[in-house]
């Protein structure tokens, strides 16, 4: 076996071990980085999550922040209204996700291209401003975290950050391997036949439409669940935080940049953009507000200009694009 | 009941400005399949350019939406050039390398500029209003919608009735076919990236006679102007003018007899069920 | 025999065009069946009723004893009834393989058998040597029969195929024919819809022949050969000559 087929089969079990290890090592503390770390597991689930539908699926959504936001919110509302743990909320607000996904998509799958995207938007719009003005949830105002004992039972840990890290790390290794699982599965290869060519899909057998709200249902669940640990994490949630466009963008973003479709993709893309982001935020913050956000921008142009492919694409794309250089050459000679 | 056609009028004035906004987002849509997201941040740049204008060199709104309408035909060719040019046809990538532009040029403007509303002081049309009967009206929104109709005019003709306008028509049917026959698709796009620009800049010059300028002024317009372009049916003159005047008497209806906090959600809302039962937009084939 | 599929009546309109007007014939289980006409004459929309595309306005369609018309393509292929498109749609970034995968798990649930039937159909398609080839990166004459090793990996009972031969080389065409008589050699019934007589004609135990939407004709290949109305409609005095010489020689 060359090393490629051995990264593919035992690099992903061989990566959760190495980070399960990190705090043994002592490695993860109350410190900036641990907080980076922590992000980076969050975004890349969150990421991954979209990639199921948006990704293997190729139904481009901008409404992922609904999900998240749902899951956000049954996690604050077990909290902060209900007085209980997070736990109940968290899976009520992830099972709420996705129906309320399956409700929405369903008449959106009917759209195409730009008309799918715009329809996302308005859902978001609608969501968050229906969010903004209904009190029992908090209304503008969101919901804020009362002083909570730390530990498991309340999902909640004020300093030090260790509880927080297991936890991205079990919603990163779920939402991971279920997308490993699916594709390599049946399941998977429908996905992508779905994304590739609807009517051929049909051709052989596959019912494109229960596919794609499968998918899209599996994904508001997981988006949800990381909704629910970014609740806990930031101790709030108010419907600019969870449920905007801008967070709605992240996913689809760091899914993108990363490479999108790709196994590895919203792991690579999370991995570059949130320490950027993060010590950019924090170092340049002299030059006056945004300028994190400049950079954030300037790398979104330059990547779709020079390497749609994201991040994945770098680091395989010239091989490949000999690879389809020699396969065309040897096709053209083959006709004659 | 002349409460009634006071809303009307309300929504009708902010209908045909948002007709002036998505006018150039529905061109270059129809033209060349893409969808600006950063539309809504050129109506800004637009509204900064009028803005320090009258606030450096006492220009009037109604003179500097003629050096916004030329700064945005300028930087809509220079978007065109640096980056679509590159991804033209790539499914989603002109949308996410637009978005990344919306990003970088809103923070830039919040960086440099600061995050502060800005009004314009004592303009022409400030504060001026007339009557028509017992309803009032409002004399700079008068003025853009009257703008409004000029513009959208004025590209509607273009598009019909001059050689040039034939040439981004045979361009938005079939490129490869326009291509053939001579036309050079490339400055077709080119130009109306740039006509694109010029609207949203004209809209945005004029702006500043009544609205604050500050760097976030666009989101919430690049949002009414997508769902205008795709009820409208893309790359439709007259059906982006009907869906603007329907989003704008939507919002205003529903602002007045529901709540103000609902207006959105009603436009959003309508828009969803229309585009549900027509997935082309209204007058989309 | 017993009829494999029977077409009763079926007419379809799109608006003011009548462009299938009552037109019934069977297949046989086991046969090769032509379809064929000139251009416009209505074989690709009966042909796309058939395949679950359309629905059409009057008739019926029964696959082995069941009614078929109307149903969505997805159900039509899971009753054993699989197609091929014209124009050919390699699901473009998987692997040749990996297009034929799909249509295998259709019978084939577990990731195993289906495997074992996609490495099957590649076989037999003469597909092999281009099993981890990008589906879009092929020569036209790959991707057609990638069209046809599809859509035997959904195990079907009966193939449709739509020109399956139109726009090859005549190497590819030589292919194409030997793949479709182990379609025939496997048990399978074959519904063609084609314009080049010289694939279709050695082959078809059957040929119906449409013109402006109607059958005209129906029978043996050497008999349609020789029906006036169909020399008139289609095929050119010239042709029928030259088949008349080839059997007489």
């Amino acid at each position: 076996m060359d090393y490629k087929k051995l990264l593919s089969k035992f690099g992903w079990p061989l990566l959760l071990v190495a980070l399960a290890a990190l705090p043994l090592a002592g490695l993860v503390g109350p410190g900036f980085s641990s907080h980076v770390l922590i992000t980076v597991l969050l975004t890349a689930a969150m990421a991954q999550a979209w990639n199921l539908i948006g990704g293997y699926g190729g139904q481009v959504s901008f409404g992922h922040s609904v999900f998240f936001g749902i899951g956000a919110y049954g996690a604050a509302f077990a909290v902060c209204v209900g007085k209980t743990s997070p736990w109940p909320g968290m899976i009520v607000g992830a099972v709420l996700a996705a129906v309320t996904a399956v409700i929405v998509s369903y008449p959106c799958f009917k759209l195409k291209g730009h008309y799918f995207a715009i329809a996302t938007f308005a859902v978001v719009e609608i969501f968050n401003r229906v969010f903004m003005i209904w009190d029992w949830v908090g209304g503008a105002v969101g919901l804020d975290y009362t002083i909570l004992e730390d530990g498991w039972r309340n999902f909640t840990w004020s300093v030090d950050k260790r509880g927080y890290y297991l936890g991205a790390l079990v919603l990163f290794a779920l939402v991971f391997t279920i997308t490993r699982v699916i594709e390599r599965s049946r399941f998977g290869y429908y996905l992508r036949a779905v994304r590739e060519g609807q009517e051929t899909a049909e051709s052989l057998g596959v019912n494109s439409t229960g596919v794609k709200l499968t998918a899209m249902a599996l994904s508001a669940f997981l988006a949800a669940l990381c909704g629910a640990f970014f609740a806990q994490y930031n101790f709030r949630v108010d419907p600019p935080m969870v449920m905007s466009l801008d967070m709605s963008m992240k996913f689809v973003l760091v899914a993108i940049l990363g490479g999108i479709g790709t196994f590895w993709g919203p792991l690579l893309g999370a991995l570059v953009l949130i320490p950027l982001q993060e010590y950019s935020r924090a170092y340049l913050a002299k030059l006056g507000s945004g300028v994190d956000l400049i950079i954030f921008g300037l790398i979104i142009i330059l990547m779709m200009v020079y390497q749609p492919g994201g991040i994945l694409g770098i680091l395989t794309g010239s091989r490949k694009r000999q690879a389809r250089l020699r396969a065309r050459l040897a096709a053209e000679g083959g006709a004659k | 009941m002349s409460l009634f056609f006071q809303v009307i009028l309300d929504g009708l004035w902010a209908g045909l400005l948002y007709g002036l906004i998505a006018a150039g987002l529905s061109l270059i849509w129809g033209v060349m399949d893409v969808l600006n997201f950063a539309h809504g941040d050129f109506l800004m740049v637009g509204m900064y350019v009028s803005f320090f204008l009258g606030f450096l060199f006492k220009a009037d709104p109604l003179v500097s939406w003629v050096a916004s309408g030329i700064f945005l035909f300028l930087f809509g060719m220079l978007t065109y050039k640096l980056v679509i040019s590159r991804i033209l046809g790539k499914a989603m990538a002109p949308l996410l390398a637009t978005f990344g532009l919306s990003m970088m040029v809103k923070n830039l403007v919040l960086n440099r500029f600061s995050p502060n509303f800005r009004i314009l002081e004592s303009t022409i049309l400030e504060g001026r209003s007339f009557m028509v009967g017992d309803v009032i009206v409002p004399l700079p929104q008068f003025v853009t919608s009257l703008f409004a109709l000029a513009v959208l005019g004025l590209l509607y003709w273009m598009l019909t009735r001059t050689r040039f306008g034939w040439a981004v028509q045979a361009t938005a049917l079939d490129g490869e076919a326009a291509r053939l026959m001579g036309v050079n698709t490339e400055k077709i796009f080119l130009l109306v990236f740039g006509i694109g620009g010029a609207c949203v800049g004209i809209a945005g010059g004029l702006l500043p006679s009544y609205l604050a300028t500050h760097p976030d002024v666009g989101t919430l317009f690049s949002l009414i102007a997508f769902m205008i372009v795709a009820m409208g049916g893309f790359g439709s003159v007259p059906g982006a003018l009907v869906a603007a005047v329907m989003v704008g008497l939507i919002e205003s209806l529903a602002g007045f007899y529901i709540g103000p906090v609902y207006k959105y959600i009603a436009v959003f809302g309508i828009y969803l069920v229309v585009i549900l039962i027509r997935p082309k937009g209204l007058f989309g084939w | 025999m017993s009829e494999m599929l029977q077409v009763r009546g079926v007419s379809m309109k799109f608006g003011a065009l009548l462009a299938n007007k009552d037109v019934s014939f069977d297949v046989e289980e086991g046969a090769i069946v032509g379809l064929i006409g000139p251009n416009g004459a209505g074989k690709t929309t009966l042909f796309n009723c058939v395949a679950g595309f359309y629905k059409p306005s009057a008739g019926s369609i029964r696959f082995r004893g069941e009614e078929i018309a109307g149903l969505p393509s997805y159900k039509v292929a899971r009753k054993g009834l699989a197609r091929t498109f014209q124009v050919v749609r390699p699901l473009k970034e998987m692997s040749v393989f990996e297009n034929i995968l799909v249509g295998a798990y259709l019978g084939h649930p577990d990731n195993k058998h289906a495997r074992k039937v996609a490495e099957e159909c590649l076989e037999i398609c003469f597909l092999q040597e281009w099993r981890d080839w990008p589906a879009g990166d092929m020569t036209i004459g790959n991707k057609k029969r990638l069209e046809v090793a599809r859509a035997l990996a959904t195990s079907p009972r009966m193939i449709l195929l739509d020109e399956a031969v139109a726009g090859l080389t005549s190497t590819e065409v030589r292919e194409m024919v030997e793949v479709i008589k182990r379609l025939k050699a496997n048990g399978l019934t074959v519904l063609m819809v084609e314009h080049i007589m010289e694939a279709i004609m050695p082959i078809a135990d059957k040929i119906v022949v449409l013109a402006s939407g109607e059958k005209i004709a129906e029978g043996a290949p050497k008999d349609i050969v020789r029906d006036p109305k169909v020399i008139t409609a289609y095929l050119g005095k010239k042709y029928a000559e030259t088949m008349d010489k080839g059997a007489g020689a």
